[in-house]
């Protein structure tokens, strides 16, 4: 399977990288400030431009897939979410797609049977691994905010210390580093597994999967297994964050190994298809109110269109229209 | 049955064969963009004429067939697609996020009702939409480019051309796949751009652009001309007046009307749309509308919607131009599906603002239409659930007790404006037996007939039994379950597309419009004893008296 081979390929280059920049060629420097420095501003950056990319085309139709009943007749109750008409059950509908994945909820499994017939049964295993994926990741980055602040914000006190719940282990271990873990496991899996998936899957789906497996994996070793000394690595962010770029402190390889791939991610980021994190919020299909029948909605670029009018039919027609006793503007 | 489609025992030997599973064959070790187009009978539709595409000034008339090795297009075709993409890409933000933000989840790809009846991988819709991605990919965003092969990109060939050929004419524009994406992609605004694409090269289907030229010329799409279509209507006029002993009398092009009616002009001209338009009849004559028929603009339906966003303008703009010529207060649109995706998300859109109609008031119940205060158009399903709600209709539901009924939802009045109830209501209202389908193949979750957004060819027959498996599925159960034998639709293109499908998968089941069904059961004024309905089938439990 080429598709998995090269991104894993391209992971392990990725991660070899830093290791011999670091500790062969002396370059701590390069990676330890330029390089997440230029990654970070090469991700606002490209998630910006790619958002205002997206902005600046317009939406020349008001276009909802209307998933319930539509604002009709007074005793015929509207869905709200599924059919918004007003604009603050669109927000609300975009904001279940971004933080519940409602869609995706909805999704059926099709079997053929004897007969022949179809079934479809409920399978909340895609939006279950989802949620989990994408929300392990969201409290992650959260409460890695403790590294950029000399006094920890309480957000993220709070986030560490709730997934941290189950303190069995020295250091206590994450919940979401098992969830992730677990998560990623399974949309690999699965791509691998049914054939539908197999024949889908392209190696663009495979690497960022690969990326933050490889990026969880180093930051999990550095807690649990070589037990890294974090302080160097709170000074050195804390050093950046005053705009002084002097490396301090001695920092283990592994780390370096954790930022580069997270530079990786960064910079890859916008030009991929993670980019569906900013697209989401955009999709005409779920953020546009159905209500086009009440009020107009203008499409900028309409564009004038010749037709043929009732003079010009009549004219064609006029000694048919006579005959059939229909009336007609000139005789 | 059709020349173009297996026996249905062969079809469904092909499907014992590989349930559970969906696809048609194993497909380990390969890869989508290797596998061949194949173009067979019963899966292509006869391209459009050469005489219709110069009536339309449309580009590349030519005779050929999908069959042929050599499509003959234009010279430098490859520079008009780019630029067509380009310029499309620009106009819709639709179009562009479609391509950039698919993550290839696969939710969608069961979901379409291509993809179960055919088991072809490149109708799940995830692939449906890279075969144009692939193609994006390879000539846009910087960033893929560097990373060629690594993206599944690939060049623009005439072998691409045939492939989305092949696949922009095996999606129906249903945007069932829509309703699953996390990220609410369209498919039918994919399938919508490549079809535009496809056109401006010369590769289309006649069953679309020949209704296009015909509708531009005559005022509808089935090309019948003004004497001819009153003719019908007034032929219908007599079969009611046998049928009931009523004279109604309907009135054409007439100033002053208060509303005017639009309906496809299917229901004028084919079986069984005809007893849908009898029940219409019926309708207005039980309550005295003050309406009128035109017959410029003669049709509801409009195959622009699948030819070009220009030509649906174009052949859209009839209404409002025939409804202000008129003097009537506001439109009333009939019984069809992509008709109301048209009317209801882009008409006020394009040929708007009506402000020579009124918001539309029901001039029986004083209902204030609000939901259509704008665009000034209301859907007759609507009218009808008023009118019942208010009491306004003398109603028999026992006339059709010979009819045991399930109601299948059309797409693009569920999917793309969201009518559910007001159908339901009118429908269980004038019958007494009505079972609903599985609910993963009603509402929003609908299925196709197989055979929508121009695709309702004879010569496409294989890929129409096919793509109207899931629905025939779906009806089979209530068929067995409840002796279903009446499948209720609001939409024409179902009227005309859905009793092939069921002779197919499930014969003894009939396809009947929800207002044939309201004609069955008004009890008129002044009418003569019934005993058949609309149909002339004889009603359970009116025969005549021995004596």
């Amino acid at each position: 399977m080429k598709k998995v081979v090269m991104p894993l390929f391209v992971i392990g280059v990725l991660c070899l990288i830093p290791y011999i920049g670091v500790q062969y060629a002396g370059l701590g420097y390069l990676f330890a400030v330029i390089i997440p420095c230029a990654s970070l501003v090469v991700l606002i950056a490209g998630f910006a431009i790619r958002m205002v990319n997206w902005l600046i085309r317009p939406v020349p139709f008001r276009i909802p897939t209307t998933c319930g009943q539509e604002k009709s007749l007074d005793w015929i109750k509207q869905d709200k979410l599924e059919s918004p008409y007003h604009f603050w059950e669109a927000i609300a509908r975009v904001l279940g797609e971004v933080f519940l994945f409602r869609s995706l909820f909805r999704n059926t499994k099709a079997e053929l049977y004897g007969g022949p017939k179809l079934a479809y049964g409920s399978t909340k295993w895609l939006w279950l691994a989802g949620m989990t994926f994408h929300w392990s990741l969201l409290i992650i980055v959260l409460r890695h905010s403790k590294f950029f602040f000399s006094t920890v914000p309480p957000i993220a006190d709070f986030l560490d210390n709730a997934d941290r719940f189950f303190d069995i282990t020295l250091p206590a271990f994450y919940m979401t580093d098992a969830l992730v873990l677990a998560a990623i496991s399974f949309l690999v899996v699965r791509r691998l597994r049914d054939p539908k998936l197999r024949l889908i899957s392209l190696p663009t789906d495979f690497f960022p999967l690969f990326l933050i497996l490889a990026i969880a994996l180093a930051g999990m070793s550095m807690r649990y297994v070589t037990k890294i000394n974090v302080l160097p690595v709170h000074d050195q962010i804390l050093t950046l964050m005053d705009y002084s770029f002097i490396l301090s402190g001695e920092i283990g390889v592994l780390f370096y190994v954790h930022l580069f791939l997270v530079c990786v991610l960064a910079v890859y980021f916008p030009f991929s298809k993670l980019m569906h994190a900013g697209g989401i919020f955009l999709s005409p299909t779920r953020n546009l109110c159905n209500n086009s029948r009440a009020k107009r909605y203008r499409n900028p670029w309409n564009p004038d269109i010749k037709f043929k009018s009732y003079t010009e039919y009549e004219n064609d027609y006029r000694d048919k229209m006579k005959k059939a006793a229909l009336p007609v503007e000139n005789e | 049955m059709s020349k173009y489609v297996p026996k249905q025992s062969e079809l469904k030997q092909e499907f014992e064969k590989k349930k559970p599973a969906l696809l048609k064959e194993d497909f380990s070790g390969k890869e989508w963009w290797d596998l061949p187009v194949e173009f067979r009978d019963g899966n292509w539709c006869f391209p459009g004429k050469p005489e219709v595409l110069e009536d339309l000034g449309f580009p590349n008339p030519r005779k050929w067939a999908a069959t042929d090795a050599d499509w003959q297009l234009p010279d430098g075709w490859e520079k008009t697609i780019k630029d067509g993409l380009k310029s499309r890409l620009k106009r819709f933000r639709s179009f562009k996020l479609f391509l950039d933000t698919c993550v290839r989840c696969g939710a969608c790809a069961d979901k379409c009702h291509f993809f179960l009846g055919t088991g072809d991988p490149k109708n799940m819709p995830v692939l449906r939409a890279e075969l144009i991605r692939s193609v994006y990919r390879n000539d846009f965003p910087l960033a893929e480019k560097i990373l060629k092969g690594f993206s599944g990109s690939r060049k623009l060939t005439a072998e691409v051309i045939k492939e989305w050929h092949m696949y922009f004419n095996q999606c129906t524009e249903c945007r069932r796949c829509s309703v699953f994406c996390p990220m609410g992609i369209d498919t039918a605004e994919i399938t919508m751009m490549a079809r535009e694409l496809l056109n401006l090269i010369g590769v289309n289907n006649n069953w679309i652009l020949a209704p296009v030229s015909n509708c531009n010329r005559t005022g509808n799409h089935l090309g019948i001309e003004p004497h001819t279509f009153v003719q019908n209507i007034e032929s219908l006029v007599e079969d009611i007046e046998d049928l009931t002993g009523i004279k109604v009398n309907p009135t054409f092009n007439r100033k002053g009307a208060e509303i005017l009616f639009i309906t496809p002009s299917g229901d004028v001209f084919g079986d069984p749309g005809v007893y849908t338009m009898m029940g219409y009849l019926l309708l207005f004559h039980h309550i005295g509308l003050d309406y009128t028929i035109s017959t410029y603009a003669s049709e509801g339906g409009n195959f622009g919607l699948f030819t070009s966003n220009e030509m649906m303008k174009k052949l859209n703009a009839k209404m409002y131009h025939e409804a202000e010529r008129l003097g009537v207060k506001w439109i009333l649109g009939g019984e069809c599906g992509h008709m109301w995706r048209v009317v209801h998300q882009y008409m006020d859109t394009m040929n708007g603002p009506a402000n020579f109609l009124e918001e539309p008031v029901s001039p029986i119940t004083g209902t204030r239409f609000s939901n259509a205060a704008s665009t000034k158009m209301v859907h007759v399903a609507e009218f009808t659930a008023d009118l019942i709600h208010h009491n306004k209709l003398k109603l028999d539901p026992k006339r059709n007790d010979h009819l045991l009924t399930t109601f299948h939802d059309s797409c693009n009045v569920a999917r793309g404006m969201g009518m559910f109830e007001e159908p339901r209501y009118v429908l269980k209202n004038v019958c007494n037996s009505f079972h609903e389908m599985a609910e993963n193949t009603i509402r929003e979750q609908t299925f196709c007939c197989g055979s929508g957004s121009g695709l309702n060819a004879e010569e496409f027959m294989d890929i129409r039994m096919r793509g109207g498996f899931p629905r025939a599925s779906a009806v089979r159960q209530v068929q067995e379950k409840h002796k279903v034998n009446t499948l209720v639709t609001i939409c024409a293109i179902d009227r005309a597309s859905l009793p092939t499908l069921m002779k197919y998968w499930n014969p003894g089941v009939s396809v009947y419009g929800l207002h044939e069904l309201v004609g069955n059961a008004l009890v008129m004024k002044g009418e003569k004893k019934r005993t058949e309905d609309l149909r002339e089938n004889p009603m359970a439990g009116f025969e005549e008296d021995e004596d």
